[in-house]
């Protein structure tokens, strides 16, 4: 063999030997399908960074979960459908015990498979909204909240800021145009009848470099507020138009998939005061951060390039691998083993209890609201709360507490469009 | 005239600005193909890479940092300096054409007298390689590039043009990057004319575009002439991807802007570099008005895209080559 060759071979073998190293002895299995390349990868990045850094943890620190040390199996969608599902098959048959497709694409495609193979799946405020009706969707679960709790959120926070009146005021909705950009659309229509405000819709196309017809839209007609379901670069163009026609951004307020350091840090200054939904706490003041730094980091074991601690999306993960960990906690207890299979994994999600008491025993106080999952909702409470951008400190901060989204209007909604659905797939609706 | 005869002359010029954003996509396009024979797939990959490469030196970021620190255990991003923006740009310009000389040594060497759809083909594979390649150098997340040019509606144009409409007309807004994109893009296209009418090279240019094997004959190198074009095209890419980076940062997305190039070429011709002018604007302005006058108030917006296919495969139909596009002539 020529000199080389193997110095080429060796090479390869140093840079990949990192990359190959998985846990000896795994049994509980959590596939993670993440998007690190394509248009979306700079969020797909923190995201899947946050949520295999908190099973590392917890393999380091705890012992795994009740003893049973727990292996991530990360696959590439790429943020595309058919990858996605390629993932979900091509890993359920390790022992998969629940997905999180991150994508409502993937996610629309995996729901009848989910039913069929009974792995569940956790889509943490995406997907297909009325799954939180667990009677029609056993296996599906988008606790703590939902696109149309989003909805209702910043209709609740123009209350709050208009003492409770918006009657008359006008409020945009720039949005994807897409599946996932015309979820709110539904709710914002019955809210706007409810509170008597104007609605007016504004489609993007994919991907959301070109936003100059809708923004002298804006320009022209000056709605009071403006709220975008937007991803990827669709949102910092959007900030960065707003900023351009010098719109209030104390009056622009997105979703929580629009609430990335990602989508303001492009803008720099101008998108001071921006304003976004979220449903967990933001930064790494958090204590559970000590333990990442002392299991995971300094071990030099932390995941990607160790850059994203602390950010929404990080953080994001984060908590969704920790809701993850506490449904297999329930489940053991549940069914009096640790080796628990996909459909104990089910129960342990529907049973899934999160109280205060329990954040702050994990070191994470107030990150997140406390709820209880129940066969009849698989969508946990629906509490949102509201960042603001502090573009000279360079940080979100949390300007208001987990608030109570219209769960008559949103409660309503969730029934008519699950009911149809378990019409037309010929599902009984039941509680196990 | 009432307000809203002034906001459609306001869609209308900004619908222009933006028909020069998408021209300066469709030139890289125009030169290959028209030099070559190649339609570059590559070339809005090309466009987000040199965008790429200007952050990466600019702010000083080690290159295959992740790679590095995953294989040696380290924990290096940056230099830690910050390179003038004329001096990146100047190296960058450097870096294209070194891409340019690798391409032509490791791919359009080989496939020389292969079909066009070879070479298609071959573009297709660069293209995904660069997507990766530029990840993998400089890291995935969204930069933020900065060139000293100003972004946000020219408060003079807007305070000047206030009292054209009444109290409801706020005046024109055109956002100043789009009016330095137009600058750029003049003087871009003068250069290119002139490069081509009054140099050797640019004379050697024409003749390989004209007829590639009497070209040969008199001595033209195609090889040298393949480098030249490719490292022209790679030079427009950075001014693409400078214009688009600098308006919605460096990220993934910017190599989609090559999307809005097809139908500029469709309609404007793949052998002319003012059809790609005249084919971006008449693209811009027509899609921003549709947009605008039927659209948004009757087809719930985002028509634009669709617009500018439709309108490109209607030339399609009746002008197969484009506006200016050479009309191909076969014996059977």
């Amino acid at each position: 063999m020529k000199l080389k060759t193997l110095t080429a071979m060796a090479l390869v073998g140093a840079m990949t030997a990192p990359f190959a190293a998985t846990p000896a002895f795994a049994d509980l299995v959590f596939p993670s399908l993440s998007y690190r390349t394509g248009p979306y990868a700079a969020n797909g990045i923190p995201f899947a960074d946050g949520y295999e850094d908190y099973f590392k943890l917890v393999n380091a620190r705890d012992g795994g979960i009740g003893g049973e040390m727990v292996k991530v199996i990360e696959c590439e969608t790429g943020y595309n459908t058919e990858k996605g599902v390629e993932c979900y098959e091509s890993t359920k048959g390790e022992g998969a015990l629940v997905y999180q497709p991150l994508s409502t694409g993937i996610t629309y495609q995996l729901i009848p498979k989910s039913a069929a193979d009974g792995i569940p799946l956790h889509t943490m405020g995406y997907g297909r909204t009325s799954a939180a009706n667990g009677k029609v969707f056993n296996t599906v679960f988008n606790y703590p909240a939902n696109y149309w709790n989003g909805a209702s959120a910043v209709v609740n926070h123009l209350l709050d800021i208009n003492d409770g009146d918006i009657k008359g005021k006008t409020l945009a909705l720039v949005y994807h145009n897409s599946a996932y950009g015309k979820e709110p659309i539904r709710t914002l229509e019955e809210l706007s009848k409810k509170h008597g405000f104007k609605l007016s819709l504004l489609a993007v196309d994919h991907p959301g470099q070109e936003q100059k017809s809708q923004w002298l839209q804006i320009r022209r007609e000056k709605p009071d507020y403006v709220t975008m379901w937007g991803w990827g670069v669709m949102n910092a163009t959007a900030i960065q138009e707003a900023a351009n026609i010098r719109y209030p951004m104390e009056n622009f307020i997105g979703v929580w998939w629009s609430g990335s350091e990602n989508d303001v840090k492009p803008v720099g200054a101008k998108a001071d005061g921006y304003k976004a939904l979220n449903f967990h706490g933001v930064g790494d003041d958090f204590p559970v951060y000590d333990d990442l730094k002392k299991y995971v980091y300094d071990e030099g074991n932390a995941t990607g390039a160790g850059d994203q601690h602390g950010t929404v999306l990080y953080n994001r993960g984060m908590y969704a691998a920790m809701l993850a960990v506490e449904a297999a906690k329930k489940a053991q207890e549940i069914h009096d083993t640790a080796d628990i299979t996909p459909a104990m994994m089910r129960d342990g999600m529907e049973a899934l209890e999160i109280t205060e008491e329990a954040m702050t025993e994990l070191g994470l106080p107030n990150f997140g609201p406390a709820f209880k999952v129940s066969c009849e909702n698989h969508g946990g409470p629906g509490l949102a709360s509201v960042n603001q951008w502090d573009a000279k400190a360079g940080k979100w901060n949390q300007i208001s507490d987990y608030a109570e989204t219209d769960m008559d209007v949103i409660g309503g909604l969730i029934d008519e469009d699950s009911s149809a659905y378990a019409k037309e797939n010929k599902v009984e609706e039941a509680c196990s | 005239m009432p307000a809203s005869f002034y906001y459609g002359v306001e869609v209308m010029l900004n619908g222009l600005m933006a028909g020069v954003m998408y021209s300066l996509v469709a030139l890289g396009f125009v030169l290959i193909f028209k030099a070559s024979g190649i339609f570059n797939y590559a070339q809005g990959v090309m466009a987000l890479f040199a965008a790429q490469t200007l952050v990466g030196i600019q702010t000083g970021i080690v290159p295959f940092s992740h790679m590095i620190n995953a294989a040696l255990g380290t924990k290096v991003h940056y230099f830690g300096w910050n390179v003038p923006t004329l001096i990146s740009i100047l190296l960058v310009v450097g870096v294209m054409i070194v891409f340019a000389i690798l391409v032509e040594r490791l791919i359009l060497k080989h496939l020389v007298n292969q079909e066009p759809i070879i070479l298609f083909m071959a573009t297709i594979g660069l293209a995904y390689f660069m997507e990766g390649f530029g990840d993998l150098m400089w890291g995935a997340e969204i930069k933020t590039l900065d060139v000293g040019i100003p972004q946000g509606g020219n408060v003079f144009i807007e305070e000047s043009t206030a009292f054209l409409g009444g109290d409801d007309f706020y005046g024109f807004y055109l956002d100043t990057l789009d009016i330095y994109a137009t600058v750029a893009a003049v003087l871009l296209v003068t250069s290119l004319v002139l490069f081509s009418q009054y140099t050797k090279t640019g004379r050697a240019l024409r003749a390989v575009a004209d007829d590639h094997q009497a070209a040969l004959s008199v001595g033209i190198s195609l090889r040298t002439i393949w480098v030249i074009v490719w490292s022209i095209a790679g030079f427009v890419a950075l001014v693409a991807g400078v214009m688009w980076g600098a308006k919605s940062g460096v990220q993934f997305s910017l190599s989609l802007i090559a999307l809005k190039a097809l139908p500029v070429l469709m309609l404007g011709g793949f052998t002319s570099i003012p059809g790609a002018i005249i084919g971006g604007l008449i693209i811009g302005v027509g899609e921003k008005m549709f947009e605008f006058l039927i659209g948004a108030p009757f087809l719930g917006g985002a028509t634009e895209n669709w617009f500018a296919y439709m309108l490109a495969l209607i030339f399609l139909v009746f002008r197969p080559q484009g506006l200016f596009g050479e009309k191909i002539i076969e014996r059977v």
